[in-house]
């Protein structure tokens, strides 16, 4: 049923779980529940919304989780739908001195809205629903990458897609590689390191197993020069597009398939590793919110973003001051799910003491896109405007290659500013491989 | 190997930030590890070191007034020399940015409740507003900003005694916003020069609904949200157009003067080369006899060890959650320290909202090389230093201390722990 099952000759009939008309029956039990008593609102999560600095008309986290709450609460009122302006980007939490947990209610309140209120053979929600299934669209086109790669960013394509769909005719699809990161696992035979005590769990997402495979790989080669056993077990899409989008139901089902392959690997001494700090996010801190099943907590407590687990784990500084790559500069950006697991400072800290890397942060702001957010025709325009501050630090960085985690980060600093870019672990690669 | 350095400061506030650079400039290796933003984020910006001594003053000079203060007050502890070298630190960390280094005088500032307030460093957009200044001053606020009222704020300055005339007005922020707008959105506005409601710029277009109000006032004051990375040049045009000099009044939460603030000093600490560990928080400790080897970091779930020679505390009071209290206990959450309290609720707080609450100079309790001791009086650990909030024996909001007992102790505490590392 998932293409992790069987890598090399993938099942087609992955399409059974995809069907835009589905209307769900199945509840969700949720509720915008406690934290929002804890709410003495200061509105520092409102100053920190990257949404509501362009959008006049986005409210803010405060009235989306607490308010709002309160309001439903109170009287029969319907979930506001500007619940549906929120890019997910989570800076709200971060910002919160009271630990309100403002992005679980905001998910909650989107997936309550979606199911409720959305009319589901509109053209917003079978949209929707697409781009949080991105990976079965990837899966399909990554058969044919040469044909889908050129039929997809065909302009007449494109026109169709921003009219019929609403996915905006301004941005270029991401390319699909040649082969994947798991055929290429699977090419390679698998594992080459095998050991006792260090194993790692490898969660690639989807994006590097179809469009990146190059970051998984250098995954995996670092940390075999680390000398870990990796295991790259069955995986579904991790959730986070379709939390963005209130798709809980889409969301639970591939959260089901990941807590069960990895809450097992973990029985076997593994720990969890991801290079999409997006991922690692909602394995980390989105499931447990929103879900029950065995082995979640697990799953949670050990997960870990690549480079982190590998500061936790071994002296990489050590290795970086005595290791020199070729002369190059980076323009470094930190995804707002990276921010939010206190992971923004360490690619900078850690490349500043390789010799040959020159590499500086491009400051606080969001990239503007937050997954599947910026792929919306009518949501461009807000993305672009909250993205200009990033683009603009970018052009006056000395470098001209840029750096992110994430991969919809890279493809709006690519949008933006025309850069190449990589992920950290690539220059990890380059240094110690 | 795990993550290892000489100092490590817990913590992300005012007094961690001047703890990391003083540990810094020994030349040892440096980490901050921060839970949540700070407090600054919530403050006004201006930076108190003492203006009250049990509920007199103004004082003209704070430093004159830390002898008629208890003993056991941090500053008795720090002395004369620790506040300087607080402040050092912070004019060099916030450079041209902030006014007030150029005499030991206190300033008095206008604040957005219309109290006048004694202060050590101001921004620098505050500071053409100063009550010292005989100008004759006209208060603008905007419509829809419901905690500023300009009428209000000028009544009360001139209340206040201040040697010149005040007035306040209220026009409407030429860019009709939603009703209610963040301060951000108004000084995103203003930074851009966005299209105003009439399709010129806001800046003219504010600049002229100002001057309709404009008599013979020689300066004008807004609240504290004239732009945000170009806030200077917005000024600069505001007072041109104008013809008078433009000041910003501090307001309250959510603070752009203290968000600032609180971004100049993260760059400071980067510049420095302190690592910076934010967004978990720290949780316990191992320790071997009465040394501290490491910090456990929680990351949503799992304890990450952050080991160090020397650790400072800084994780500020009740408000910054470095001291915890429930219905029975008062404590310090990350290495439990001796937090003194009476054992009856009821005489934690006194029933005048502005008294000499109890709760207010709770905290550790630190010996003269600021290690937080127990209830022996020995200290608790051999390697950990408080600052900040944390610290007890202050009333930093009676006092108008607070800032400048997070700088001192920051200071000395972070200092220490550097040479000792
Ligand atoms: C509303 C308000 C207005 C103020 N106005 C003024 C003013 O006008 N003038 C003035 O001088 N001062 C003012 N202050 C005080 C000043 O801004 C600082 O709050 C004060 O100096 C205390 O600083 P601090 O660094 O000790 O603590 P805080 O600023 O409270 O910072 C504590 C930091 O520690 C972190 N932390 C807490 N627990 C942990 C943990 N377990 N692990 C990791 N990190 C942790 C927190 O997340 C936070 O970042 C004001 C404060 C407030 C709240
Ligand atoms: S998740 Fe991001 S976009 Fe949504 S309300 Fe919070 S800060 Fe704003
Ligand atoms: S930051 Fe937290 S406490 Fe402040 S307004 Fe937002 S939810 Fe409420």
């Amino acid at each position: 049923m998932s293409d992790a099952e069987n890598p090399s000759n993938p099942t087609p009939d992955e399409q059974t779980d995809f069907e835009p008309v589905q209307v769900f029956d199945d509840e969700t039990e949720m509720d915008l529940r406690p934290g929002a008593d804890n709410c003495y609102k200061c509105t520092s999560c409102d100053t920190s919304c990257p949404v509501a600095e362009v959008d006049d008309d986005f409210p803010g986290p405060k009235f989306q989780g607490p308010e709002q709450w309160r309001l439903k609460r109170k009287g029969d009122e319907d979930i506001d739908d500007s619940i549906m302006s929120c890019s997910n980007c989570m800076r709200c939490d971060n910002a919160c001195p009271s630990s309100v947990p403002l992005s679980q209610m905001h998910n909650t309140a989107r997936g309550e809205y979606v199911d409720e209120q959305m009319d589901k053979l509109s053209r917003e929600y079978i949209r929707n629903r697409i781009l949080s299934n991105y990976r079965i669209m990837a899966e399909i086109g990554s058969k044919v990458p040469r044909l889908t790669n050129f039929a997809l960013n065909n302009s007449v394509v494109q026109k169709v897609n921003e009219k019929v769909l609403g996915i905006t005719s301004e941005r270029d699809f991401p390319e699909f590689a040649q082969q994947t990161f798991r055929e290429w696992w699977h090419e390679r035979g698998g594992a080459r390191v095998s050991s006792e005590e260090k194993k790692i769990a490898y969660f690639h997402g989807c994006y590097s197993n179809y469009n990146t495979p190059e970051v998984a790989k250098a995954l995996v080669r670092v940390f075999e020069v680390f000398g870990y056993e990796i295991a790259v077990p069955r995986q579904r899409c991790s959730g986070t597009p379709m939390f963005a989008n209130g798709m809980l139901d889409d969301a639970e089902r591939a959260a089901e398939v990941n807590v069960s392959e990895f809450s097992d690997l973990i029985d076997e001494g593994y720990d969890v590793i991801a290079s999409c700090t997006s991922c690692s996010m909602s394995l980390r801190q989105e499931y447990p919110e929103l879900f029950e099943f065995h082995g979640t907590a697990e799953v949670s407590a050990h997960t870990y973003e690549a480079m982190e687990y590998l500061r936790i784990h071994e002296d990489l500084e050590a290795e970086i001051e005595n290791a020199s790559v070729e002369e190059q500069s980076f323009a470094y950006h930190a995804p707002c799910h990276a921010r939010n697991q206190g992971l923004e400072h360490q690619a900078v800290e850690l490349f500043r003491e390789l010799d040959g890397v020159n590499i500086e942060d491009v400051g606080d702001s969001c990239s503007g896109i937050s997954g599947t957010y910026g792929w919306k025709d009518e949501k461009y325009d807000t993305s672009m405007k909250i993205g200009e501050e990033m683009f603009d630090h970018m052009e006056h960085a000395e470098g001209n290659v840029g750096m992110t985690e994430c991969p919809t980060c890279s493809m709006q600093m690519e949008h933006g500013t025309g850069y190449d870019i990589k992920h950290p672990l690539q220059l990890l690669e380059e240094a110690l491989v | 190997m795990p993550i290892r350095e000489d100092v490590l400061v817990v913590g992300g506030g005012l007094a961690a930030a001047t703890a990391a650079l003083a540990a810094r400039e020994t030349g040892k290796s440096v980490r901050l590890v921060a839970h949540k933003k700070s407090t600054l984020r919530q403050a006004s910006g201006l930076i108190d070191v003492l203006g009250y001594v049990d509920g007199d003053g103004p004082r003209a000079n704070p430093y004159g007034a830390v002898a008629d203060l208890p003993e056991d007050h941090p500053y008795g502890l720090v002395g004369e020399a620790g506040i300087r070298e607080g402040l050092r630190i912070f004019d060099d960390a916030v450079g041209d940015a902030y006014a007030g280094g150029h005499t030991d005088a206190n300033a008095l500032v206008p604040t957005y409740g219309g109290t006048v307030k004694p202060t050590a460093r101001y921004p620098e957009s505050v500071a053409p507003g100063l009550a010292s200044i005989d100008e004759d001053t006209l208060f603008v606020g905007f419509e829809g900003t419901t905690d500023f009222s300009a009428p209000v704020v000028a009544e009360h300055v001139v209340a206040a005694g201040v040697p010149f005339a005040a007035r306040g007005v209220t026009v409407p922020f030429p860019k009709t916003f939603r009703d209610d707008a963040r301060a951000t959105r108004f000084a995103k506005a203003l930074d851009e020069d966005e299209a105003a409601d009439d399709g010129g710029g806001v800046r003219r277009a504010l600049a002229d609904a100002v001057a309709e109000h404009l008599t013979d006032e020689e300066r004008v004051g807004f609240p504290a949200m004239l732009g945000d990375d170009r806030d200077a040049e917005v000024r600069e045009e505001l007072a041109d157009r104008l013809g008078v000099s433009v000041f910003e009044v501090p307001t309250g939460p959510p603070s752009l003067l203290g968000l600032k603030l609180e971004d100049r000093l993260f760059a400071a600490l980067d510049e420095a080369g302190v690592r910076l560990s934010t967004g978990n928080p720290a949780v316990g400790y191992e320790a071997d006899g009465d040394r501290i080897e490491a910090v456990y970091v929680d990351r949503k779930g799992k304890n990450v060890p952050y080991h160090a020679e020397q650790f400072v505390l800084a994780t500020g009071g009740l408000v910054g959650k470095g001291i915890g209290s429930d219905r029975e206990r008062v404590t310090e959450p990350v290495f439990d320290c001796h937090v003194p309290h009476s054992e009856d609720r009821y005489e934690w707080s006194e029933s005048e909202a502005f008294g000499g609450h109890a709760f207010a100079r709770f905290g550790v309790v630190p010996d003269e090389e600021l290690r937080p001791t127990a209830a022996s009086g020995e200290p608790e650990f051999s390697n950990l230093r408080a600052a900040g909030g944390v610290v007890g024996g202050a009333d930093v909001a009676r006092e108008k201390s607070a800032s400048g007992v997070s700088l001192a102790t920051g200071a000395v505490a972070g200092g220490r722990a550097g040479e000792e590392a």
